[in-house]
């Protein structure tokens, strides 16, 4: 459209159609006589002459409000519940400057989520963001929904979580949407869906929505937020779509070159700041297009990440719930939030031991494919042992057992007592 | 003249139309909001500005007023212990005006302007100075003393210095009457172009090792005072926490540390580790000779770029007043991918993988700023730079690490298979290297031990000898090997698990003085070279196993303090006391028995 005088960069936009529906935009560039805008529901019948459009003379923003907790809105926060329009005062910009690196806390205190490969292995840290990396057909929903039901925070703390769906199916949304009905924990949920059949433009504001509603919680309510965002590869791939069609120079994949800074803005949402009692927890869910850890988008993902959660398609055909890939797995801020302070004194020797055996075991295991298990050593069967016994027993875990983090240390020390002694070296 | 106003818009890049004219690199302010930017595009009546902030409410048709000058730090002290933003704004004080959130077109000084500094007069009148004289001292912290430096090119002499006392940094401390007449007034703090390297009188050979500490870098692959090295690593190999390690711990003045797009809760654990952690040399606390620069991923593009040239010309600043500097830049992929970003906004020609054709010269131009220097003022100082790379998808072939390995003499690659088996640090001893080594013999012979590279060379030489060991032993299984190749798998488990290993966060092993990785490079290498000579003689590996040391060879590192290393000989003595005792029975079995 030509630029009228007043327009803002960034600024949102209503699009008035014929029939009277409103669509929503923004603006994404603009100069002396073109402005371009981005619309978010599609421009399908937008004609050119009879559309009208109103300006805001404001970024995007969402009304806010404690009373969205147990609420269902679409992708760009309109309720889809049939309970109403949100009533506040309170309305936020939905990209919100970043978070002054000397505000900021370190995050220390762990979640105990029940889960034992996570609990012992990659602890879970309030103000963390720990991505799920997964495949198409692995059920990676099942794990989020379980670190959402069995997370233990304090019994006197506010929690709550906010969830944001991008590209989702039906199935999935109500998946989640029964399954949190079912234990009762919807009422302490903020849902943001976006479906894989509405408008894919529409998915690049659903994290930001999402994660403006979880600061508010947070920053200025007091709550300890969950955020989970799936699937982030459906969003990348909006990202990438918009991207062409402004006819950008893209960088790997297509991708335009500032994905790093895109996803940064949104994964660095995440944390608690100095003074304020509540906190973000990110657990962003990306399906890894082709399981290629090296994609683009789990790549840069990583980077950003504290850690990341990668689960495997080997377990899960053997049958092991949840398919944890733990040598590819990691949590970085462990170190700080592990111990006699925080789990137990021998936390993180038991999780070094671990990592070690169980890498070596797979050294032995590639050389039993080559020599056939009956040419190995004592050592290398005991080896072999170890690691078959640590799958089965320590990460599978059936979806009603829930181990506290004692009974997953023990267990875990348990499992090493096959290794000879001089193998331990790291307990 | 008209001045120059907003046309167009595209995320952090904008161009601004107009009479006014403006210069290359000019820093200039844009809007109602006074947003700064930069000009980096010039064609007829229009300039591209890259801006440091975030554009949004921007509205065509805005002014853009120039500065007159390019983007100029403010040098002087107070910088020690500030965390400052990639254009130089000191974040606590942005916190202090704006809360929790950055805000949007503050500009802030970059130094306290109230605090008085304790000034020492250094010359006094009618004393000639040049660029660079130091004119006076000021007790920056404890242990760094600030010294003020005549900043202006032109020679001249003092015609007036203040007295000892105190003074804030823009009172005038001297007055200065150049060749040509002219009168300058030097104050405490100097203005200096961001992007403009700073001259020296002499570059000198880069022969004093840069000691951290850290068993795998002091030992086997060291890095100079004044050199350059680089950390290719993909996402968990523990880049930034050996970044971390090294600003902890080494032996440089001054730690310039650049956290260039990279997580906030990073910068926050240096913010919180560093004051409670003691030098291990001043016994300071750390955080006072360390300078942070946090320009996080979500923070704008446009000065993460710039922060890498806030850092060196920082730390160049120091190196002239005769300290030891080291920049740890993490990551030095993150600032190449700004340049790729706004090279993409400027839809200019991309090469390789989108990054624009620039960024070898770039990349080269940063590391060659690395150096030993003798000063103008006769002192002698160096900046070291230590950059780390995160290559996508851990693929050392990728541009950044490629171009990067042209440019650097160390290269401590770090591996994925390693970080999964948590052996940290994960430098691969496979692909690393240090060019230094031949430049650093006469220091380690002088002031280490004549024989530590000897040390050195046999155990890189093993773990050579291990790497191909280990691909037959794949093949064939170990037990094949002989007795003599049993014991070379044997001793480079010892070194890998107790020598090259490093744990970070045990108190006794995170820091490891130079004589104590002596010691435990000698006496690995000595019992190994006994037993060596013992499975010559006919004795097998299974009764030289029963001493127990190499069970208890990778305890050392956590039980053995620093400050009892004497231990280490005492050990030695043990071990090749219980071999001796094993050579005697068997020569005493091959007298009688065999015979």
């Amino acid at each position: 459209m030509k630029t009228p005088k007043d327009i803002v960069f960034n600024e949102q936009v209503e699009l008035i159609l014929p029939n009277n529906e409103i669509r929503l935009g923004n603006v994404i560039s603009m100069d002396e006589n073109i402005t371009t805008i981005q619309v978010y529901e599609g421009t399908n019948g937008i004609s050119l002459d009879a559309t009208k459009t109103v300006l805001k003379g404001k970024p995007i923003s969402i009304k806010l409000s404690e009373k969205m907790l147990g609420r269902i809105f679409d992708g760009v926060g309109r309720p889809i519940d049939g309970l109403g329009e949100v009533i506040s005062d309170i309305e936020r910009d939905i990209n919100r400057s970043s978070i002054n690196p000397v505000s900021r806390e370190y995050p220390r205190n762990y979640i105990e989520t029940g889960i034992s490969t996570i609990d012992g292995l990659m602890t879970l840290i309030r103000g963390q963001k720990l991505p799920i990396f997964s495949g198409s057909g692995i059920n990676h929903n099942e794990l989020a929904n379980r670190i959402i039901t069995n997370s233990n925070i304090g019994n006197n703390e506010k929690f709550a979580i906010c969830f944001g769906l991008m590209g989702a199916e039906f199935e999935t949304a109500e998946y989640f949407k029964n399954s949190l009905k079912e234990n009762g924990t919807l009422s302490k949920v903020v849902m943001f869906q976006n479906l894989s059949n509405d408008p894919s433009i529409e998915r690049i504001l659903t994290p930001k929505v999402t994660l403006t509603c979880a600061e508010y919680l947070a920053f200025e309510l007091g709550y300890h937020v969950l955020v989970i965002l799936t699937d982030m590869t459906a969003y990348a791939e909006s990202l990438r779509e918009v991207s062409t069609l402004k006819g950008e120079i893209p960088s790997r994949k297509g991708y335009p070159g500032y994905l790093y800074s895109d996803l940064a803005s949104i994964y660095e949402r995440a944390g608690m700041i100095k003074g304020k009692e509540g906190s973000i927890t990110e657990i962003p869910i990306l399906t890894m297009p082709n399981d290629d850890i090296s994609h683009p988008i789990p790549d840069l993902t990583g980077y950003i990440t504290e850690g990341q959660i990668v689960l495997s398609r080997d377990l899960y055909q053997k049958g092991i719930i949840p398919p944890i890939d733990i040598l590819n797995s990691l949590s970085r801020l462990m170190k700080d939030g592990i111990g006699e302070k925080y789990t137990r004194k021998d936390h993180s020797k038991i999780s070094d031991q671990i990592f070690a055996s169980y890498s070596k075991a797979q050294d032995v295991r590639a050389l039993a494919k080559v020599l056939g298990e009956n040419d190995l050593d004592e050592l290398d069967r005991k080896y072999l042992d170890f690691a078959n016994e640590f799958e089965e027993k320590f990460i599978n875990q059936s979806l009603d057992e829930r181990r506290n983090i004692n009974e997953t240390l023990d267990l875990a020390l348990k499992i090493l007592n096959i290794l000879p002694k001089e193998e331990l070296n790291k307990l | 003249m008209e001045l120059k106003k907003i046309s167009k818009i595209n995320g952090p890049v904008i161009i601004a139309t107009g009479e006014d004219d403006f210069a290359m690199h000019d820093l200039v302010y844009i809007g109602k909001n006074n947003l700064m930017g930069e000009v980096i595009k010039l064609e007829g009546k229009s300039a591209t500005i890259q801006c440091y902030e975030d554009t949004s409410g921007m509205k065509i048709g805005e002014e853009v007023k120039s500065s007159g000058g390019p983007l100029e730090l403010s040098l002087g002290p107070g910088m020690i212990g500030q965390v400052y933003d990639g254009i130089q704004r000191p974040l606590n004080e942005l916190e202090r005006i704006n809360g929790a959130f950055i805000p949007k077109g503050i500009i802030t000084n970059s130094l306290d302007e109230n605090k008085k500094w304790h000034f020492v007069p250094n010359l006094k009148i009618e004393d000639q100075v040049e660029y660079n004289f130091i004119l006076g001292t000021v007790k920056e912290t404890e242990s760094i003393t600030h010294k003020i430096m005549y900043s202006n090119s032109k020679k001249g002499k003092i015609i007036e210095i203040v007295p000892e006392g105190d003074y804030s940094i823009n009172e005038i401390i001297a007055k200065i009457q150049t060749e040509d007449g002219k009168i300058i007034n030097a104050t405490m703090v100097q203005k200096w172009p961001v992007r403009v390297q700073r001259p020296y009188k002499e570059r000198l050979q880069a022969n004093i090792p840069l000691l951290t500490g850290q068993r795998v870098i002091d030992s086997i692959f060291p890095i100079s005072k004044g050199g350059t090295a680089t950390i290719p690593g993909g996402f968990g190999t523990g880049k930034t926490m050996l970044q971390h390690q090294l600003a902890k711990w080494c032996d440089a003045d001054i730690i310039v540390y650049i956290g260039c797009g990279e997580r906030g809760n990073e910068m926050t654990q240096v913010l919180e580790d560093f004051p409670k952690l003691t030098d291990p040399r001043t016994g300071r606390p750390l955080m006072e000779r360390t300078i942070l620069i946090a320009n996080t991923s979500n923070m704008p593009v446009a000065a993460r770029e710039t922060s890498i040239y806030t850092g060196i010309t920082i730390a160049e600043y120091y190196r002239d007043m005769g300290y030891q500097v080291a920049i740890m830049a993490d990551s030095t992929s993150r600032w190449a991918e700004a340049l790729r970003e706004i090279s993409g906004r400027l839809e200019e020609m991309p090469a390789e993988e989108g990054f624009p054709s620039y960024l070898p010269s770039r990349l080269s131009e940063f590391y060659g700023r690395a150096g030993r220097t003798l000063n103008n003022n006769g002192t002698e100082g160096s900046v070291t730079i230590i950059g780390a790379v995160s290559p996508q998808g851990s693929d050392f072939s990728e541009p950044v690490t490629q171009n990067t390995r042209r440019f650097v003499h160390v290269f401590w690659g770090l591996d994925r298979d390693l970080a999964y088996s948590r052996h940290y640090p994960a430098i691969n001893w496979m692909i690393s290297y240090s060019e230094y080594i031949s430049a650093l013999e006469d220091w380690y012979d002088k002031n280490a031990q004549e024989d530590f590279l000897e040390y050195r060379g046999k155990i890189v030489k093993l773990l050579n000898e291990e790497n191909e060991l280990q691909e037959i032993a794949k093949v064939v299984g170990q037990d094949v090997l002989s007795d003599s190749k049993k014991l070379i798998l044997q001793t480079t488990k010892c070194i890998r698990e107790g020598f090259l290993q490093q744990n970070a966060n045990s108190e006794i092993d995170t820091y490891v003085p130079l004589l104590k990785q002596y010691k435990m490079m000698k006496i690995i290498i000595d019992i190994y070279e006994y037993s060596n000579k013992l499975i010559d003689n006919g004795i097998p590996m299974s009764k030289i196993k029963t001493i127990g040391f190499f069970d208890e060879y990778p305890k050392i590192k956590n039980e053995v303090a620093n400050i009892e290393m004497a231990k280490i000989d005492e050990l030695s003595e043990l071990y090749i006391s219980k071999l001796e005792k094993i050579e005697e029975e068997y020569k005493e079995f091959d007298e009688k028995g065999w015979k």
